[in-house]
Order: C-alpha cells, then sequence, then structure tokens
C-alpha cells in the first residue's frame, strides 16, 4: 500500500506513539487529587506548556479539546456569539457546519484570499469575527494571515485561523500575526487522532460548548483525552522534511500535467505536501478507486463518514466548474519513500492512459 | 474476472457480492448515493437510504471486498425525480424504477465499471441473463413473483452482455436470505426494500407538488362530449382507466385521457378500450422486425397477444383484445421467458 493521504490523517510519528503509550500507562485521572491524579495532571500540563511554547501562548490560553472540529466549533460559538461571521469560500466543513449564517469572503482563482473583497467587506462589518484557514485541506494553498491579521486589526475585527493542515508542515506564529486564536488537530501532524487545541491570546473569554465537570477552566468539559493529547504535544514540533517533500511533490505534478492534469492553486504559495490535479473527462471517484485498485490511497473533495465524495466546493470556488468533480488530492506524509513516487507516476500514467483509449473508443 | 457489484445495502445485491466473491472473482462493491436520506423522511425499507450504506459497508467488511460510494444525486435528480414530476405534469404515468436503471445503474455505473477495467456488472435484479447464439438474451426470473423483466426492458444489448444477474435463477426469496444467513450477512433478515425508494411517505404528490406544483391545480373533469362533471385536485392524481378520486356525478365512469394544457380529466364509461397503442422509444433485443408476441402492460399486470409494427424509433401495438394503457407506462413484449424489446406508451 502506497499512502498519499495525509491530510486526511498523518501517520503516527514514533515519538508521538511512545509518548501516548507512557500516558495510556498511566492510569490517574489529571482531576483527581491523589498522587495518581497529580501524575496524570503532571503529564497533561506538560503538554500543555508544549503546545503553549510551540503557539507562543500562555499555557492557560491552550483548551485542549477532541480535535480541530471542535476547537473551531468552539471558537465561534465563543467569539463569533455577538458577531457577523465572515468565513473564506473555501474553508472546510467544520467551519462552514459550525456558522449557520456566515458571509463568505471570495477567493481569487488560484486559491488565495480576495484581500480586497475582505476590506470591503471590513468596512462593512467592522466587528466580524473573520474565520480564515492557514492552509486549505483540499488543494494546499496558503493564505496570508499575515496581511489579513494586520486588516482585521485595523478594523476591529477578530480573527481566528483553523491551523489543522498548516501545522507541522508551515508553521507561523497565528497570534503575532493578529490572530484571536488558532484551531489545531494532533492527527493531522502525526499525533493520535481524538486530541486538538484551541489556542487564543490572553484575556478572551471562552465560554464552553461542553460544560460538563468544569475541565480545562470551566471551558471544555470532559476528562481529558491524556494519551493522544501527550502523543500530540510529542509530535508538535518535530522536525519535518519540508524540501524533500516538496520537491517529491512537485515531480507528482510535472508528471500529472504531462498526463493532461490541470493542478488547482499553482500560482499560489501552498504546503510543501499537497497537490490537486484535476484530469478532464474522468470523475473523481472514479480515479480514486482505479488508484486504490492498485493499492495507492489518495483522496478526492471531502468525504463524509459514509464515504461518499462530494464535488468540491473549494475548487468550485475557485472557478473549476466541471473540473471541480474531476480533482484529486494527493498529499504527501511525512515518512514519503522515493519509490512510492514512482508508483504512482506509473499507476497516474496508466489510469490517464486507459481514460484516454476509452474516450477515442466512445467518441 | 473483474466484476463491479451494484450494492444498494438489502439482502438481494449483497448476497449477489457474497456470490462472486465465493466464485473467485476480483470484486468491487460500489453503491449509487441517490438522494440526501437526510433531507427526505427518515424511511427503512427504502433503498438507497442513510442505513443502507452503512449496511453495504457492513457486507463488504464481512466479504473482504472493496467498497465505494458514488455520489449520483445530481444524476438521480435530473434524470429521475425532475422526469418523474415532469410526466405526471404532462398527463402521464411514469416508472422512475425504469429511468434509474437506464440512466443510473446502466448508463452512469456500468460506464464507471468500464473505466475502471472491470470485465462485468452484477445486480441483484430478478431476471436471467442467458448467453444465446445472437449474444446475451435477457430473460424473466425463475421465480415469477420476484421477476423484475418489466423494470429493465430498455437495457440496451450492449448493456446485456456486460451484465449478471445472478438472482434470477434462485426459486424463492427465501432461498436467497438463506444464502445471507449461511454467508453470515447482518442484512440477511432486512425487510425488502418497497414503492419508489425517493418518496419517503409513500405518497408521491408531495414530490410532485415541489417540482410541479402546476400539475397539482384544481381543474375541470370532464365527459367524452366536454359537459363538466365536477372538478379535479390535479393531474397529477390520476391515471388512464382510473375510477378513484372522481367526482359524484362521474362515479360510475373512468379516466379516459389526461389534457394537461386545459388542466381538465375526461372521464368516460369503462370499456370501449382501444386495440391499438403507440409506443415511443423502443428498444429492441432481437433483430428489429414485425411480429406477433405476448405484451404486458404494467408491471403487475397479464400477457397480452399482440402484434407488433415498428415504426420509427416506436412502434404500434395491435392487442387482440382491448386493454387500457396508461403514457408513462411500458409495454414489454415477451416470448415465452425471453424479452424481446419494449417501448414506453406514448
Amino acid at each position: 500500500m502506497i499512502y498519499l493521504d495525509a491530510n486526511a490523517t498523518e501517520p503516527l510519528r514514533p515519538e508521538a506513539r511512545d509518548a501516548a503509550f507512557k500516558a495510556m500507562e498511566q492510569h490517574g485521572n489529571p482531576s483527581s487529587v491523589h498522587q495518581a491524579g497529580r501524575a496524570a495532571r503532571k503529564i497533561l500540563e506538560e503538554a500543555r506548556e508544549r503546545v503553549a511554547l510551540f503557539a507562543k501562548a500562555d499555557p492557560a490560553d491552550v483548551i485542549f479539546c477532541g480535535g480541530a472540529t471542535e476547537a473551531n466549533a468552539l471558537a465561534i460559538h465563543a467569539l463569533g456569539s455577538n458577531r457577523p461571521i465572515l468565513i473564506g469560500a473555501t474553508e472546510h466543513e467544520a467551519i462552514r457546519a459550525a456558522t449557520p449564517g456566515f458571509i463568505t469572503i471570495p477567493v481569487h482563482a488560484d486559491g488565495g484570499v480576495d484581500l480586497e473583497a475582505l476590506e470591503q467587506l471590513l468596512i462593512a462589518y467592522p466587528n466580524a469575527l473573520v474565520c480564515l484557514m492557514a492552509a486549505n485541506n483540499e488543494t494546499g494553498v496558503l493564505h496570508n494571515i499575515e496581511i489579513v491579521g494586520k486588516l482585521c486589526k485595523g478594523a476591529g475585527a477578530l480573527l481566528h485561523v483553523d491551523a489543522a493542515q498548516a501545522i507541522g508542515r508551515c508553521n507561523q506564529d497565528w497570534l503575532g500575526l493578529g490572530a484571536a486564536s488558532f484551531a489545531l488537530s494532533g492527527h493531522k501532524f502525526g499525533g493520535p487522532p481524538g486530541a486538538g487545541a484551541l489556542v487564543t491570546r490572553p484575556g478572551l473569554e471562552i465560554r464552553a460548548l461542553i460544560k460538563g465537570g468544569g475541565q480545562e477552566l470551566g471551558r471544555r468539559g470532559g476528562t481529558q483525552a491524556l494519551p493522544a493529547i501527550a502523543g500530540m504535544a510529542a509530535a508538535l514540533a518535530l522536525p519535518y522534511p519540508a524540501e524533500t517533500i516538496s520537491a517529491w511533490r512537485d515531480e507528482i505534478e510535472a508528471s500529472c500535467i504531462s498526463q493532461g492534469a490541470v493542478v488547482a492553486g499553482v500560482g499560489a504559495p501552498r504546503l510543501p505536501n499537497t497537490t490537486c490535479v484535476a484530469l478532464p473527462g474522468i470523475r473523481a471517484e472514479t480515479q480514486v478507486i482505479a488508484l486504490d485498485m492498485v493499492g495507492i490511497c489518495v483522496s478526492s473533495g471531502s468525504a463524509c463518514s459514509s464515504g461518499k465524495v462530494s464535488s468540491s466546493h473549494v475548487l468550485s470556488a475557485m472557478g473549476f466548474g466541471k473540473l471541480a468533480g474531476q480533482a484529486i488530492r494527493i498529499s504527501l506524509p511525512w515518512n514519503i519513500q522515493a519509490d512510492a513516487i514512482r508508483e504512482f507516476q506509473s499507476a497516474y500514467a496508466a489510469m490517464a492512459l486507459r481514460a484516454l483509449r476509452s474516450s477515442v473508443q466512445s467518441a | 474476472m473483474k466484476v463491479v457489484v451494484a450494492m444498494s445495502g438489502g439482502v438481494d445485491s449483497s448476497v449477489v457480492a457474497g456470490l462472486m466473491a465465493r466464485e473467485g472473482h476480483d470484486v468491487i462493491g460500489i453503491t449509487l448515493q441517490l438522494y440526501d436520506h437526510g433531507k427526505a423522511t427518515q424511511r427503512k425499507g427504502a433503498c438507497c437510504a442513510g442505513q443502507d450504506i452503512h449496511d453495504a459497508k457492513r457486507v463488504a467488511d464481512k466479504l473482504g471486498i472493496a467498497h465505494y460510494v458514488v455520489d449520483s444525486e445530481a444524476r438521480f435528480k435530473q434524470s429521475v425525480i425532475a422526469k418523474f414530476a415532469d410526466a405526471y405534469a404532462e398527463g402521464q404515468t411514469p416508472v422512475p424504477c425504469i429511468a434509474c436503471n437506464q440512466h443510473l445503474k446502466f448508463g452512469d455505473l456500468l460506464e464507471m465499471a468500464k473505466d475502471l477495467g472491470a470485465d462485468a456488472l452484477a445486480t441483484g435484479h430478478y431476471v436471467r441473463r442467458i448467453e444465446g447464439l445472437g449474444g446475451a438474451e435477457l430473460h424473466k426470473a425463475v421465480d415469477e413473483s420476484r421477476d423484475q423483466s418489466w423494470f429493465l426492458f430498455a437495457t440496451t444489448q450492449e448493456q446485456l452482455d456486460f451484465c449478471r444477474f445472478p438472482l434470477g435463477d434462485y426459486a424463492s426469496k427465501a432461498q436467497v436470505r438463506a444464502v445471507a444467513a449461511e454467508m453470515g450477512l447482518s442484512v440477511a433478515e432486512k425487510r425488502d426494500s418497497q414503492d419508489i425508494c425517493f418518496v419517503p411517505s409513500g405518497t408521491y404528490s408531495e414530490i410532485v407538488k415541489a417540482l410541479r406544483p402546476d400539475a397539482l391545480e384544481e381543474g375541470e373533469v370532464v365527459s367524452e362530449d366536454g359537459f363538466v362533471l365536477g372538478s379535479h385536485q390535479g393531474i397529477a392524481r390520476y391515471t388512464i382507466g382510473q375510477a378513484k378520486r372522481l367526482p359524484d356525478k362521474a362515479a360510475h365512469l373512468v379516466v379516459k385521457s389526461i389534457e394537461p394544457g386545459k388542466n381538465r380529466i375526461v372521464v368516460g364509461p369503462r370499456g370501449a378500450q382501444s386495440r391499438y397503442i403507440k409506443l415511443r422509444d423502443v428498444n429492441w433485443l432481437i433483430t428489429l422486425g414485425e411480429m406477433r408476441a405476448e405484451v404486458k402492460l404494467r408491471a403487475r399486470d397479464n400477457l397480452r397477444s399482440a402484434f407488433i409494427r415498428p415504426d420509427g424509433q416506436g412502434a404500434i401495438l395491435e392487442l387482440d383484445e382491448p386493454a387500457i394503457a396508461a403514457p408513462g407506462q411500458a409495454a414489454v413484449f415477451y416470448d415465452g421467458s425471453r424479452i424481446l424489446g419494449g417501448g414506453f406508451i406514448a
């Protein structure tokens, strides 16, 4: 099997596995007063400090939760309750579904946020909560958070950054760039699934979505998933071979283009590991199945839990039209090997050739 | 052989997947997501609901085969649901399952199977495919009470050549369920799907109302010589030959024709039926020509003897005995168990 779907979930980092195992053997509940509880709490708070150090935040402003979907929902619930909410046109469903009445900030054809449109929107809605992803899950396109942060600050708006795909691959000081908060998810950078965090700048009041037993200083009830949190913290600041990965990504892209594919967001700054390639005339589902049949895991659009793949709203927002339903996402994992690249290239070429033959036959 | 199995999540198609896997084929299960089950009222038992996708996945896991869900919502809406409502607005009585087989299962899914390099597409339909001298032949199921051949008349020769229908040889549904149980499939006792899958409450008028409100506007019920006998609540509620839902003055009469342009229902006495029926979009599974055959004018109808005369893309049926024929329904031609072709009643 060749796994090229890191944006769905990164393979577990050995360091994260070790930390998670260690935490799993510590059977105390961090909220308990006895020594077992204290030992568990020590692991939890050390993890919090590591996240805070990474985020240049105060540990008190790190709220652990179940993942980025929850962290995003918490941010919108807490920061957006009395504000109009502006979201990027290519945001993840985690943001879209959490904001019923959102106003869309358009993106350019390369997937980057339309800064002029945002400026105009901020004139109309100066007290908005702006939600923008650091990196897009389907195309890897990076938004210019630095400029967006300045625009929001100038207008008096709050900025929340969904950094789920960027962390580990393209880290930035989001709070320093003007974000009020950002969301992260452990399994997107090699931690175990089931843990994430919302990190905020100091002084923000975060009202809980789930009150429960008042954990996380009353901001997120429920016993913390200690092994997943410890694993996430251990995975957070590990070295990432960005240059090697982007070189391989470029090789993949070049060979797809030579087969007639179109790359989404090719002119924009992007994550090093992600490419989204449309092969005109072949349904995305057919491509994903054809590649899976030869042992290559890629994805398309945003798959829901049933596995149904919908045509990508991200590519539609970028003006891809019909091609939006003919694109697959290839996202290289941190531990990718060179032979995986070769195998993908030959499988993709075979698929494109078969498609060409069948279109010639039916013509 | 590499086989794509159309898996609905029901017992029939699950058994087909199991049979294909048991025969040693390389099986790929595909479930077409036809509509958003969350938006339609939750109704277990109708095909392609959310639970059905879950069931199909569990069956695929059990059988150890690959399984994929393909989003066909847009296509289903356009090729099946919209046309269903349009047909009612035109005074016809449509058969959406035929359109779904034509466009989704033996259209898009079959194309996808070919694109994936598969050698065949297998489905859980109760019909038989028999290899004949002139290519594959379509025959009624052994279990006539389950036979679905009427719904498959529009399958072209090329599609038929590529398809497999392993359940057509089974003597009964009980036997199919027994095979499912023997394979350890969780769906062995699952209830049969029924009626029209996208009509959640069993009343199609809601869907017609949403898409073609004009087909549910009140209008006149008139006699064949033009006298107004009362009113109707929308032409979509009527089909040719229907005696129900007519005004008191027409209580002893039946619907003779539906006039969408005038939004009128024309009623007349029972009997005086026609021997000549015009068909459109005829699909031939034999070499086209004039012939005598038996025809079936509704899904659950007796066979009737007729002479069939091809007429361009359509045909003219000359029945030995007059009968009621509702526009939009299918007339399917049989020679014994074999399906020779069929068309839509114009």
